[in-house]
């Protein structure tokens, strides 16, 4: 089904699941949803809990869901075919202005998941796309292999414990980057304390940033205030800071 | 210059706007948003005696013809609150925008307690949120839904605050067969000023599961459909305690429904849904509107509305000459 945009739960069916790792995998629905990346939608179990998820891609909607509590473990149980309720696209996502050509996507764990659809809708418009992931140990490692095919991207992995990549943090592969001259603009998401060290790389070297912050969204409409991030209301300010 | 400056207990307020509670939190970085936006006060999100995950979600949506939510009293506890509003407050003061407070409680006595811790922070208000429809079944009944029990509160916490200065605002819910009956009581147990009205309770399913979609199961109704409600309420309340001040609240989302609100009887606006349904600039807005409205009509103090609604009508609206209706 198309949809322009769900303001209440909807009903849709999962049409395929992938497994990305030992503890994530990627549900490809039966839906579509007029949305861009960095934009969330909340997924819904009935009688259960709903959460809120970054799009992978919004044509069909895809959301990557790592199990980490009951919520995604019910998930994990899920079969092509049984039913998700999702409603959104909430919030702003990554803008790409015109004038930057040297993107750089940085994705930290899961933080991975917008930023696979930003690149391949970057591929087109920058002149040079470099997508930095990084995780604590190789296995955490998400959507490496699906960088690695899109065409005219360098990727760039970084493991905390050296199992994969380079050894060290995303910083330390954007740094050199930085340094060169060869990233107009930063576009990143993941774990907090990722965000606001890239925040102020991008500061130190005067290149701006796009940030995806991680909160509990809980009315997902501008609201009630829960996800707070210094004056902003996350799940409708961002989750993509400028 | 036209005026839109309110006396409220012994405040002024730069407009007629207040933030509604659950708006935003209780941040101060939130909270000072909205004053900065052009609230004329803002009022915290309710806390109670301790912390509250508050309900799971889904907590809160939009079902089409207005908001349903059960955020479920999500708060940190009166101790952390009370920092969160200290904070808050110096953030306020600064901008010379009243900081009220808000409280709820699951016994009259413990909201003397929860008034108690509250009042450290030094708010410059409280009300007493005794109209949550969302936490029925820990709760029971909301207080504000009988008098005795709206009094009992009322009293408690008066008491509780002898001594701070801090006044009393009670807020009530509009699901009661005399909304009236219960102001009067609230008034008669020391109640300084009343706030009308809460959110109304409702209740919608997904037919593809067969579930309520709020986790909470009900929730309560805002928005614009809630305005004639709140109207009701407020030329009730404003009848049966005329100098008693109250915050009118419930579905304003433009300038004239503010204006609508005053002439009821109310004293300042509350504003809560019309963030989401027009944006966080939602409150500039209904300003430039009730300005507009206001240098149209050549009305030079918006306090010169107050009431209308119970009185001889602004302008004339019978021919010379044509007999007129007996008053209401």
């Amino acid at each position: 089904m198309k949809y322009q945009s769900l303001a209440l739960p909807t009903a849709v069916k999962i049409a395929e699941i992938r497994q990305d790792n030992y503890r994530t995998k990627t549900f490809v629905l039966e839906a579509q949803l007029d949305a861009y990346p960095g934009q969330f939608v909340m997924a819904w179990l009935p009688r259960f809990d709903e959460k809120p998820f970054s799009l992978v891609n919004a044509n069909p909607v895809t959301l990557m869901i790592t199990n980490v509590g009951p919520f995604s473990r019910l998930m994990h149980e899920k079969q092509p075919g049984d039913r998700v309720w999702l409603r959104g696209p909430f919030g702003q996502g990554f803008q790409v202005p015109a004038a930057h050509k040297k993107v750089a996507l940085v994705g930290g764990g899961y933080g991975v998941a917008p930023l696979y659809w930003l690149a391949r809708t970057q591929i087109d418009q920058a002149a040079q796309v470099t997508a930095i992931i990084g995780a604590r140990t190789a296995v955490d490692l998400l959507y490496a292999e699906h960088f690695a095919t899109l065409p005219e991207l360098v990727t760039c992995i970084a493991t905390e414990d050296n199992t994969a990549g380079l050894s060290g943090r995303v910083t330390d592969a954007l740094r050199p980057l930085l340094e060169e001259g060869v990233v107009d603009g930063i576009y990143a998401c993941g774990p907090h304390g990722m965000l606001a060290a890239l925040q102020k790389l991008g500061q130190q070297y005067g290149v701006p940033c796009q940030l995806s912050w991680e909160a509990y969204m809980r009315c997902g409409i501008g609201i009630c205030g829960a996800c707070e991030h210094e004056g902003h209301v996350l799940c409708l300010d961002g989750p993509v800071l400028k | 210059m036209t005026n839109i400056s309110i006396d409220f207990l012994n405040f002024t307020f730069a407009t007629p706007f207040v933030l509604a509670s659950g708006i935003w939190g209780t941040t101060a970085s939130l909270l000072e948003r909205a004053a900065r936006a052009g609230c004329g006060a803002v009022t915290a999100k309710s806390c109670g005696p301790g912390p509250r995950a508050g309900h799971v979600n889904p907590s809160c949506v939009d079902w089409g013809h207005g908001l349903l939510n059960a955020i479920g009293l999500a708060n940190p506890g009166a101790a952390a609150e009370a920092e969160l509003l200290a904070n808050a407050k110096t953030q306020l003061a600064s901008l010379g925008v009243p900081l009220i407070a808000s409280i709820f409680a699951g016994t009259a006595e413990e909201f003397g307690v929860v008034a108690r811790i509250v009042a450290q922070a030094k708010p410059d208000m409280l009300e007493v949120n005794i109209s949550c429809p969302n936490v029925h079944s820990e709760f029971g009944e909301p207080f504000a839904g009988n008098p005795t029990s709206t009094a009992e509160v009322t009293a408690q916490v008066k008491q509780a605050l002898v001594g701070t200065g801090i006044p009393v605002i009670v807020k009530l819910a509009p699901n009661v067969p005399s909304v009236a009956r219960i102001a009067r009581a609230a008034v008669e147990a020391g109640a300084d000023a009343l706030c009308a009205i809460n959110t109304m309770p409702g209740l919608i399913l997904d037919i593809e599961s067969g579930q309520t979609i709020l986790a909470n199961r009900s929730g309560g109704l805002s928005g614009s459909m809630l305005k004639p409600i709140a109207l009701k309420c407020v030329y009730d309340i404003h009848k049966a305690c005329p100098t008693t001040p109250i915050i009118g609240t419930g579905g304003v989302t433009t300038g004239q429904d503010a204006i609508e609100m005053i002439m009821a009887g109310a004293t300042t606006v509350g504003i809560g849904s019309a963030i989401y349904y027009r944006g966080p600039a939602a409150i500039q807005q209904i300003k430039a509107e009730m300005i507009a409205w206001l240098e149209a009509h050549q009305i030079a103090d918006l306090n010169s509305l107050r009431s209308l609604a119970h009185h001889e009508p602004l302008f004339s609206t019978v021919p010379t000459g044509a007999p007129v209706p007996a008053a209401h």
